[in-house]
């Protein structure tokens, strides 16, 4: 597979094209990320019952893999609880940082797999984390934008 | 000859011989992701002919040394090169006196010199600074700032859908509290060549001063300060084939002479005591510290080159022909929406499509070597007022040929496919 055809595999122009749980939650907590090379920004909800996420949406405008990073992200992670959540974006994030790269990490973030074509386009790599940053401003209520500054 | 206009409505001129002019530029010649490069992104830098490089490697090798400063005989000859820089640009610009030119890091300095320095001298509380929604933000952020400092207020021009001015509107704002016209001479986003010779005159009717952002037009046209009478003009080297870091800021000698100055330190005083200083003449009084000596130097010989095509109808012509295959080629495929349709337009082209992102574009264009600007193109406003967070930009130059052109037609059908609309 060429690296562009890895980079746009199937599933990412599928979730670009029709981003899951594309809407706004009211009375949840939310966050904003930018990213100011081009302009694109993402906002984040989610809403917690006790520990567990019980549900979360985004909304938004950018590229195709950042919206398919933030409507996989959506999918994933309804039911886990908040320290699942952020040792999936950890892993994740090592991964497509080119950190780490083993069989358990990649079993552990599973069809998140599919971004990780990112890592032969080093300046898109910000696009595949944003909507992850924004999560977890949004899980600790953080109220200054986050930014892939 | 010199505006758009004037040469498109003449009869045919016989436009440049691109393959002669791609072969003064080395860099033309490299290739990236294993395709010829089409570099496509002229209105963010420009690449540098070759006697740019060869003045650059001789400063350095010949004559290096600090300017305005020693009595030694390379200070004396880097001073002679750098004072000899300023006349060339003087005369490019057709401005009235060298003392007019003074040497900046680019066009954002040159604004916000003028912010700082004049901005703070004339403009007051209530006052207000018109500017129009196509600036760049660098034409934007200085006035904000000195507006917010001063209490004064920031006007804005609209731009209508084909993104031009509305001069309606630009009459009616010019009022008796308005300071200063903060104004682009050509759009880095739209192409569009802003009318700015009656722009001034009008606002001159009202004894109000107007500084042109001039960075896009410097590589395009002939630019005749003295015509357009603007009080300042404001450009980078880095965008009209010369080296990065360094640019100029034109003002009027009525203006700089009064002017307080922007930074201090050397180079720029006549005396110093502990308690209080005294500061050169213009241009001096606003080139603190060393300038980019080499990067004048260069900028120069880029200027010099461009006058061995003996002025600018032969480029107009040839740029005129990228502008309009390219716009035909959009066209054509059809799903793209183009931002800036005047008919008074540089061979720039904003777009968006329906079948993909314009950063996911991008980096599909840029696997094919074609190098174009995906975003907001420093104009957030802009973009707000076209309702898009985001376009593709492809932008021309005199050494672009029409082949390049068509691999770039035909490398968007391409990604169409790819993208799978
Ligand atoms: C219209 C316009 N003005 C100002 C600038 C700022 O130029 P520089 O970054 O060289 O200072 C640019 C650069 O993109 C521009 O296009």
């Amino acid at each position: 597979m060429s690296d562009l055809r890895e980079l746009y595999q199937e599933l990412i122009l599928d979730h670009g094209r029709k981003p899951r749980n594309y809407r706004a939650l009211p009375d949840a907590r939310s966050a904003d990320g930018y990213n100011p090379l081009c302009g694109d920004e993402v906002h984040v909800f989610v809403k917690l019952d006790g520990n567990v996420v019980e549900d979360v949406s985004f909304q938004g405008q950018g590229c195709a893999i950042s919206t398919a990073s933030a409507s996989l992200m959506t999918q994933m992670l309804k039911g886990k609880t908040v320290t699942e959540a952020t040792e999936l974006f950890q892993t994740f994030h090592d991964l497509v940082t080119g950190r780490k790269d083993d069989e358990e990490s990649r079993n552990k973030v599973g069809k998140l797999v599919v971004l990780l074509g990112v890592r032969a386009f080093p300046v898109r790599v910000k696009c595949a984390t944003l909507p992850w940053h924004t999560l977890q401003a949004a899980l600790n209520e953080k109220k200054t934008p986050v930014t892939t500054e | 000859m010199s505006t758009l206009e004037e040469v498109r409505a003449s009869s045919p001129v016989a436009p440049i011989d691109v393959e002669r002019v791609r072969a003064d530029f080395p860099l033309l010649e490299r290739s990236v992701h294993g395709k010829p490069l089409v570099y496509l992104d002229n209105a963010a830098s420009a690449q540098k002919p070759r006697v740019v490089l060869e003045r650059l490697q001789r400063f350095y090798t010949e004559i290096n040394s600090n300017v305005h400063r020693g009595v030694h005989a390379l200070s004396q000859a880097a001073t002679e090169a750098y004072e000899g820089a300023r006349e060339t640009v003087r005369r490019f610009l057709n401005a009235g006196d060298v003392s007019e030119i003074v040497f900046v890091r680019g066009a954002t300095e040159a604004i916000n010199l003028v912010a700082s320095s004049f901005g703070r001298q004339h403009v007051g509380a209530g006052d207000e600074v018109l500017i129009t929604t196509m600036e760049h933000h660098s034409n934007i952020v200085p006035w904000q700032l000195l507006c917010e400092s001063v209490g004064a207020h920031l006007t804005v021009v609209p731009v209508t859908d084909s993104g031009q001015l509305d001069l309606e509107a630009y009459g009616n704002l010019l009022t008796e509290r308005t300071k200063l016209v903060a104004l682009v001479h050509v759009s880095n986003t739209l192409g569009t060549v802003n009318p700015v010779k009656g722009m001034v005159a009008l606002a001159h009717e009202r004894d109000i001063p107007v500084l042109l952002d001039g960075a896009q037009a410097v590589p395009h046209m002939k630019v005749d300060l003295q015509e357009l009478d603007c009080d300042f003009y404001a450009l980078s080297s880095h965008k009209a084939f010369g080296p990065m870091g360094t640019g100029v800021l034109y003002g009027k000698h009525k203006w700089l002479e009064s002017m307080p100055p922007y930074q201090g330190g050397g180079e720029m005083i006549l005396s110093v005591q502990l308690d209080k200083s005294t500061f050169r003449e213009p241009p001096g009084k606003f080139e603190a510290g060393t300038p980019s000596v080499a990067a004048a130097v260069g900028f120069a010989a880029a200027l010099e080159y461009l006058e061995g095509f003996g002025g600018f109808d032969g480029i107009i012509a040839h740029e005129t022909s990228l502008l309009a295959r390219a716009t035909h080629g959009l066209q054509q495929i059809g799903g793209v929406r183009l931002f800036g349709t005047s008919t008074c337009k540089a061979a720039v082209l904003s777009f968006v499509t329906d079948w993909a992102h314009p950063h996911d574009l991008g980096t599909f264009l840029d696997q094919e070597g074609i190098a174009v600007r995906t975003g907001h193109h420093c104009t957030q406003p802009l973009m707000k007022r076209f309702g898009v967070p985001a376009t593709t930009r492809a932008s021309f130059a005199f050494y672009n040929s029409l082949e390049e052109v068509d691999t770039f037609v035909r490398a968007l059908e391409a990604s169409r496919e790819f993208f799978g609309a």
